[in-house]
């Protein structure tokens, strides 16, 4: 039987990822502590934003290889196809609706947890349909994606402008990336809806291989092939909800994880693909920041170098005809 | 038995199939004849369950496809579609071993590696196992797909112009195969076949269709003849005999 030499390469790969991991979060937690009583209130500031950078990295990764399957190609993310503008229309519908106030007056986890339900729905009803034939003329599904990212946009920013500005501000706050300030009373609600989501995809891994075939040969293979596009779908929209809610919109980033997690495991199963992609995510963060912040004293740059590198490598594959 | 009864079928205002009424012959190796157009993937992919049914009735064994599991049917039919194009990167191995899944759901045992090595090796695809589909040729490429579809190991198997792609001896072979897999194990295929001397050479009945219609069906000897092949191809087409079997023959 072949096939060993392969596990033993995978092995070797979760190893590595898991040592560069520990070794991120050790740096990140021990690096320049001060001494005395303020170290502990580092440390503690320290977890909550190291607990940050994990849940954005694993949702992140963990969704786009999902996206990619389901989509049947390694170009589109859900936020380039517009699923965090979606969340932001969202949180813009509900201030509006409620005011300044009233949007302050709710807690903020039930406003996420609002947002991330009623974002389920319309993503399965969205993009179930435009995603689950399996069309394979992508250019219009890319185009489809970016024009309903425009539109959801626009109309976010036409709710603000009928809103006062000071109403318009709380939701720019949260439509601009920032990896610098997390917002920390989502983190334990993020952290359940992460774990859970991450659970039940890990648990469809072996269906989430035979989606990966295209929708026909997924049917002959007896796959229920729109129950798994809706699950799919329901479960990328909590993994988008998550990293947009706890820093704003990221939108190349994931295309980045997807590409260097097919591109080191060369291997199509699910159960080592999700596992590795939120591992690498997560190293990206964490790594990234201690360089933006620790190193260079810059710590909103993360994002925008992440943005710049991530825009760089979607033109590649585009101009290398990459689509598939 | 593959029993087909009234279905019809609509693209958009098009109608593609009309009222077709017909039966796929247990135990036998069905051919779908007919020039481009005519609705023969349409019809495959109906009984195939890949396309929904949108008028009439089609049953496979008496599981009435309305009704039954598609998890059922994938180990009653496998199907293998016209398009062959995959957006992940497999390599050979892993696309054969696929046509496990119904059988395993995830979790391959002995058994299943072991009838995943023997397709391999049934379509001379030992030697390219660990190679990715986009680093082998067209037709080895679509002697995998086959092979995985060989590995779901079922009653059924509706082949879609399978000898795409493929050299004579490769087509030859696979037409070996699929003749021994009918006469030695009892089992059942359709395929849609262009190559009108091979649904003669090997096909035990012949169903030929035009406009979304049937036009004849029987035994190779009563379809295959010049007048209703000229009309089926709206061209003159001679028909002879080469060892007992009719020999069509179109250059004009
Ligand atoms: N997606 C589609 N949209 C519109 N017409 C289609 C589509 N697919 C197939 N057709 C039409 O249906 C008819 C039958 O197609 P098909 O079953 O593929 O024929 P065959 O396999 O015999 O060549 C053709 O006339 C074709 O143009
Ligand atoms: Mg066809």
């Amino acid at each position: 039987m072949q096939g060993r030499p392969v596990d033993k390469r995978l092995r070797l790969i979760f190893a590595g990822l898991g040592l560069v991991l520990m070794v991120a979060i050790a740096v990140w937690m021990l690096q320049g502590l001060p001494e005395g009583r303020a170290r502990s209130f580092v440390l503690g500031l320290r977890a909550e934003r190291l607990a940050g950078l994990l849940l954005v990295g694993v949702t992140t990764g963990v969704a786009t290889v999902m996206f990619q399957t389901l989509a049947g190609n390694r170009v589109l993310t859900p936020q380039i196809m517009g699923f965090d503008s979606l969340y932001i229309l969202l949180q813009t519908i509900l201030v509006a609706g409620l005011g300044i106030t009233g949007f302050a007056s709710i807690p903020t986890w039930s406003k996420f947890l609002l947002d991330t339900a009623v974002m389920i729905a319309l993503g399965c009803i969205l993009f179930g349909s435009l995603l689950g034939r399996g069309s394979r003329d992508i250019a219009r599904t890319i185009l489809t994606g970016v024009i309903l990212g425009v539109m959801f946009r626009s109309l976010s920013a036409f709710i603000g402008r009928v809103l006062d500005p000071n109403e318009f501000a709380v939701v720019q706050q949260s439509s601009f990336a920032s990896f610098g300030h997390l917002d920390a009373a989502l983190l334990p609600v993020a952290a359940i809806l992460t774990a859970a989501a991450v659970g039940l995809a890990l648990s469809m891994a072996g269906q989430l291989d035979v989606l990966g075939l295209g929708r026909d040969r997924a049917v002959a293979l007896g796959l229920r092939h729109r129950r798994v596009v809706f699950v799919t779908l329901g479960l990328v929209a909590v993994l988008v909800a998550v990293p947009t809610a706890l820093i704003g919109p990221v939108t190349f980033f994931g295309l980045i994880v997807a590409g260097l997690t097919h591109g080191i495991l060369r291997n199509p199963r699910h159960a080592m693909l999700l596992p590795a992609a939120g591992m690498i995510a997560a190293i990206m963060l964490i790594a990234g920041q201690l360089v933006f912040e620790r190193l260079l004293g810059q710590a909103s740059f993360l994002s925008v170098v992440i943005e710049f590198a991530g825009g760089l490598f979607f033109l590649y594959l585009l101009l290398k005809g990459r689509i598939r | 038995m593959i029993r087909i009864e009234d279905v019809s079928h609509s693209i958009g205002p098009a109608r593609i199939l009309h009222d077709i009424r017909t039966g796929f012959p247990k135990g036998r190796l069905t051919a779908l004849i007919g020039p481009n157009g005519a609705g023969k993937s349409t019809l495959v992919r109906l009984v195939g369950r890949l396309e929904n049914l949108q008028s009439g009735r089609i049953s496979v064994d008496g599981h009435d496809l309305a009704l039954t599991q598609t998890l059922e049917l994938a180990r009653v039919m496998a199907i293998l579609g016209q398009d062959t194009a995959i957006a992940s990167r497999l390599r050979v191995r892993e696309l054969v071993a696929f046509g496990r899944w119904p059988h395993h759901n995830g979790r391959p045992r002995a058994d299943d590696h072991a009838r995943v090595e023997t397709a391999l090796e049934n379509f001379a695809l030992t030697q390219l196992a660990d190679r990715f589909l986009d680093e082998i040729s067209g037709g080895q490429a679509q002697r995998a797909h086959i092979a995985m579809c060989f590995a779901q190991d079922t009653p059924w198997l509706l082949l879609d112009e399978p000898l795409n792609n493929l050299d004579m001896s490769h087509s030859r072979a696979l037409m070996q195969r699929v003749s021994d897999l009918v006469r030695r194990q009892g089992r059942s295929v359709v395929m849609v076949v262009h190559e009108i001397n091979y649904a003669a050479a090997w096909a035990d009945h012949i169903i030929a269709m035009k406009d979304g219609r049937i036009m004849a069906e029987g035994d190779p000897d009563t379809v295959l003849n010049q007048r209703t092949l000229s009309e089926l191809y709206d061209a003159d087409v001679q028909v002879s005999r080469h060892q007992d079997r009719p020999l069509v023959l179109h250059h004009a």
